[in-house]
């Protein structure tokens, strides 16, 4: 069934009658990321203002690939669960070459995880699950439908902003400005910075049809297809995807030269799904035609003007690498903002945002320019070679590791970093968290529960964690007077290890590593990981 | 060096053995042949560091 766009509603803001006090946090833009941003803040006592200059949420399914990272990150935010069950599962992809498959890939072969290599869920639901998050906390965010910022100006330790309602302007003073406002960021025109990277000139037509019978063949499946020159779009790739409501997403390059505006009419458009999708009967529910590019800004931090999501960085879609690359932009900087506004770090720590974050998105451009260049050859002999990968894999292995028709989205590590502190373990420093499945007093749990949101130590087998100011405890296969779980069918001492000691962070990196309990090591590494003093 | 000689006496043999694989093709399955061997020899190689000085050195052998 189709989504119900119900609109949120406006209130005159205070700001209109009297001047506000200045808040410690405005964010700009409430799409997926500007509505984590400020959940994240809420959970640990950040109010924020947040501004969007629309009323509803994302009119289309757009982002609609969350990795188990990205669930994992929701999860602390308290909605992981709720788009768990209302998501389709997925973590089977299959690559088809012509009308043969050439191999198929399984992304999360192994048990123990409490969330799934991907599900597909629709980006309005997402923003819908986060902005009724957000009402959870009335004291602390504060949402503003139909605000629009028109303005703003850097006053070294605060941000001035002037913003149009529907009642007129208005203007606010803020400690931090985080721009959420989404790949044509206006907060970053407005400030003249340079967004540059690749640019595609394939255009593709993206496509969600709502039909009862499955287009996977003869039994539904919840999985990843995609085609390199499928007999039903010759020459072309292909994509389909499953999404909740028996919706499915379907993607069909176009080629460069295309006029995108006849392209997205449903003359067009008809004949298309009909040669894939033969007689079975389907809705057009939405559509789009777009070209890409891969661009990120050089700084994500410029003085109290912090940029997240796709403001900072825009990447393809194939990968899964932006709303995913934005929601960890999130749980990076949340916990450091935080740490910061309450006194519990130096300014500084905003930096280590900047170093981190850049080098992520980083990665996911890379992972994205080399998908989109697999998938669309610019010449003949680009052509000839990606055919010769595509007719090698399907009898030989080895080419099969090139075929590429994404790299899906992976936690990147955050080795070498200024807040870690080297060190060699089975998970190392700058990794995230990997989940394991745990039994403790109040019954099951997972290891994400219990170690996301705060530093945390985290030993499995025979070790007593030193207790040190502001780093929380759990213990695994131990007896200790801080919280201690079983370890379930050996997960977590299979993917720790006994008798090492890991410190995460509160977005749940690993920070450091110990094999003893050395107080005086733990604290320094500590210390490193909040900004280098205090 | 990548590119001293490392066939010696085994190297007309492996000439003959690609002329013959390309015998009775067309350019395009030429074309086509040599990217599979392409493929093939850097799987076989499986070393980044090596094929990339192998690429380079193959791409400026050609500029001459």
């Amino acid at each position: 069934m189709a989504y119900d766009y119900t609109p949120f509603p406006y209130t005159p803001p205070p700001g209109m009658t009297a001047p506000e006090p200045r808040h410690p946090v405005v964010i700009v833009g409430a799409g997926p990321i500007g509505l984590a941003m400020a959940v994240d803040l809420a959970l640990r006592g950040i109010k924020s203002v947040v501004l969007d200059d629309n009323n509803v949420v994302s009119v289309g399914s757009r982002a609609i690939c969350w990795a188990k990272r990205t669930l994992e990150i929701f999860d602390r935010l308290g909605v992981g669960e709720r788009m768990l069950n209302k998501g389709v599962t997925w973590k089977v992809g299959r690559n088809f070459f012509g009308e043969t498959e050439v191999y198929n890939f399984d992304l999360l072969p192994e048990p123990g995880h409490k969330y799934p290599a991907f599900i597909n869920l629709q980006q309005y639901y997402v923003e819908q699950y986060l902005a009724e998050r957000t009402q959870e906390f009335p004291d602390l965010i504060d949402l503003r439908f139909l605000n629009k910022v028109i303005g703003h100006t850097d006053h070294g330790d605060h941000v001035s902003l002037k913003i149009e309602t529907p009642d007129g302007p208005y203007t606010l003073e803020t400690e931090w400005y985080i721009a959420c406002d989404g790949a044509g960021s206006a907060t970053r025109q407005r400030m003249n910075l340079p967004f540059e990277g690749q640019t595609f000139e394939e255009h593709f037509l993206i496509v969600d049809v709502e039909m009862d019978q499955s287009p996977f063949g003869d039994h539904d499946t919840p999985e990843r297809w995609f085609w390199f020159a499928p007999p039903f779009h010759p020459g072309q790739s292909a994509l389909l995807h499953k999404q909740p409501d028996n919706i499915y997403r379907i993607d069909l390059q176009l080629g460069p030269d295309t006029d995108p505006k006849l392209e997205a009419t449903e003359e067009k458009i008809i004949p298309r799904l009909k040669a894939m999708l033969g007689d079975k009967p389907f809705r057009l529910d939405w559509m789009s035609v777009y070209k890409f590019r891969c661009a990120k800004l050089e700084r994500f931090v410029h003085n109290r003007v912090l940029f997240v999501g796709d403001s900072a960085h825009v990447v393809s879609p194939f990968g899964a690498r932006g709303g995913n690359g934005g929601i960890q932009d999130v749980d990076n900087l949340g916990w450091k903002l935080a740490a910061v506004l309450q006194g519990d770090a130096p300014t500084a720590l905003i930096e280590t945002y900047n170093e981190e974050r850049t080098h992520g998105s980083g990665e996911n451009i890379l992972h994205s320019s080399r998908a989109t260049n697999f998938m669309t050859p610019k010449s003949p002999i680009e052509a000839l070679f990606r055919d010769e990968v595509l007719n090698l894999g399907t009898t030989h292995p080895f080419a099969r590791r090139l075929i590429n028709s994404g790299r899906l989205s992976r936690p990147c590590s955050l080795a070498g970093m200024t807040l870690q502190t080297p060190g060699s373990a089975p998970v190392c420093p700058g990794e995230s968290v990997v989940d394991a499945p745990l039994n403790g007093c109040d019954g099951d749990t997972w290891l994400i529960a219990e170690v996301q949101g705060a530093f945390t130590l985290l030993a499995v087998g025979d070790v007593k964690l030193p207790a040190i100011d502001g780093i929380h405890r759990i213990g695994i296969n131990s007896h200790a007077d801080y919280p201690c779980f079983k370890d379930i069918e050996g997960h977590a001492s299979r993917r720790y290890g006994i008798g090492m000691i890991y410190l995460m962070r509160p977005d749940g990196h690993i920070c450091a590593v110990f094999d003893t309990p050395d107080i005086a090591a733990i604290t320094a590494a500590y210390h490193q990981a909040k900004g280098g003093h205090r | 060096m990548t590119l001293q000689d490392k066939l010696g006496d085994q190297g007309d043999a492996f000439y003959s053995c690609l002329m013959d694989a390309h015998a009775g093709l067309t350019e395009a399955q030429s074309h086509a042949l040599n990217a599979r061997l392409v493929l093939i020899f850097a799987n076989e190689i499986a070393d980044l560091t090596t094929l990339q000085n192998l690429v380079q050195q193959a791409a400026q052998s050609g500029r001459k």
